[in-house]
């Protein structure tokens, strides 16, 4: 791949159909992990969709009013319920992470080891405040709502179900970025990444493209909040 | 000479990011601000959606870098979802057939 000129294929749907046609690689200049990144976030987007469609369907279709949103996760602030300030505050941390990890993958590209490996810990540590906001936030619903996957003092019945279903799915993103993240960090201040270090799961060597990938993964898990946010804490 | 042109398809400068990165808080204020001043009805719901889709579409384009991929990459990747907007059409059509039937026979009753 490291041998393909871009700048001197066509761009645009000629260049896609020559892609596609040219009997070779159809990702041109796409390293190999970065492109099953991508098929993977995909498939991972059908999985979101699936739950965020079956909470649409059913948010539509049940007779009972659906719990307001704005007041379940309100917090109280002095005595006065704030609307969505925990959501709000998770929001922008997990913005904060993406912009974060955009510039980690930026000097990853300029293979500046020092930068790069300080902005995935930030990263990492910014999604580790985000998974511990959201261990607060259902705890206050489990312990002191009493929101259950079957039942909830506020309205329909299945609020509590799709709650935890899909926050939940979210979370368990969220944490598999930070744990990947924390290694990934310790990887580039080693110099893996600069030595070609050979991995400890494979034979190939490390490079900074890694970086990227991991970045992709990590804006995708922001991409799926901005989703949820709207759909669900919003609507 | 690869080095070199790694640099030139790959770096940008880091006004971009720093641009997007803002422009993404601005817009999860606003859409926040949505919720805050109780804006009710089709006026929420398109307001919810117009930030929405300016914030995914500005994480997917600069974030991940769409914008600066082939064409190849892009389409393989924009038109499934195309296929999640009609099943997320289907879905909603399906939503108001369930409701409008189980008003109709919990309350008017059947035959």
């Amino acid at each position: 791949m490291s041998d393909i000129n871009l700048d001197k294929l066509p761009g645009g749907f000629k260049g896609m159909s020559e892609d596609i046609g040219s009997d070779q690689t159809t990702f041109k200049g796409v390293n190999w992990g970065k492109a099953m990144m991508w098929i993977f976030l995909l498939s991972d987007t059908f999985v979101f969709s699936c739950f965020l469609v079956a909470y649409m369907k059913v948010r539509a279709s049940v007779v009972e009013p659906w719990p307001y949103p704005s007041e379940v996760f309100a917090l109280e602030v002095m005595g006065v319920p704030v609307p969505l300030l925990l959501i709000a505050i998770m929001t922008f941390v997990l913005i904060t992470s993406s912009g974060t990890m955009a510039l980690a993958v930026k000097y990853g590209y300029e293979k500046n080891k020092k930068m790069c490996g300080w902005f995935v810990l930030l990263t990492a540590i910014g999604g580790l405040t985000f998974v511990g906001m959201q261990a607060f936030e259902w705890s206050k619903l489990i312990f002191h709502d009493g929101v259950r996957p079957w039942g909830n003092p506020f309205g329909a019945e299945q609020f509590g179900a799709f709650f935890f279903m899909i926050t939940g799915f979210h979370g368990t993103h969220v944490s598999i970025g930070v744990i990947f993240l924390f290694i990934f960090a310790r990887k580039v201040f080693r110099g893996d990444f600069d030595t070609g270090k050979r991995g400890y799961f494979t034979t190939m060597k490390s490079d900074y493209v890694s970086i990227e990938i991991l970045g992709l993964y990590w804006h995708f898990v922001d991409l799926v909040w901005v989703f949820i946010f709207a759909f669900f804490y919003l609507w | 000479m690869t080095e070199a042109k790694k640099e030139q398809t790959s770096t940008h400068k880091i006004g971009i990011y720093l641009w997007i990165w803002g422009l993404l808080f601005v817009l999860s204020f606003f859409s926040y601000m949505v919720d805050w001043y109780n804006f009710q009805g089709l006026l929420r719901w398109s307001l919810i959606l117009f930030f929405m889709f300016l914030k995914a579409g500005l994480i997917m384009a600069f974030f991940m870098h769409l914008f600066w991929e082939r064409y190849a990459l892009v389409n393989v990747l924009l038109w499934p979802m195309t296929a999640i907007a009609c099943f997320v059409s289907l879905m909603m059509a399906e939503g108001k057939y369930t409701v409008f039937s189980r008003l109709f026979y919990f309350f008017v009753g059947g035959a």
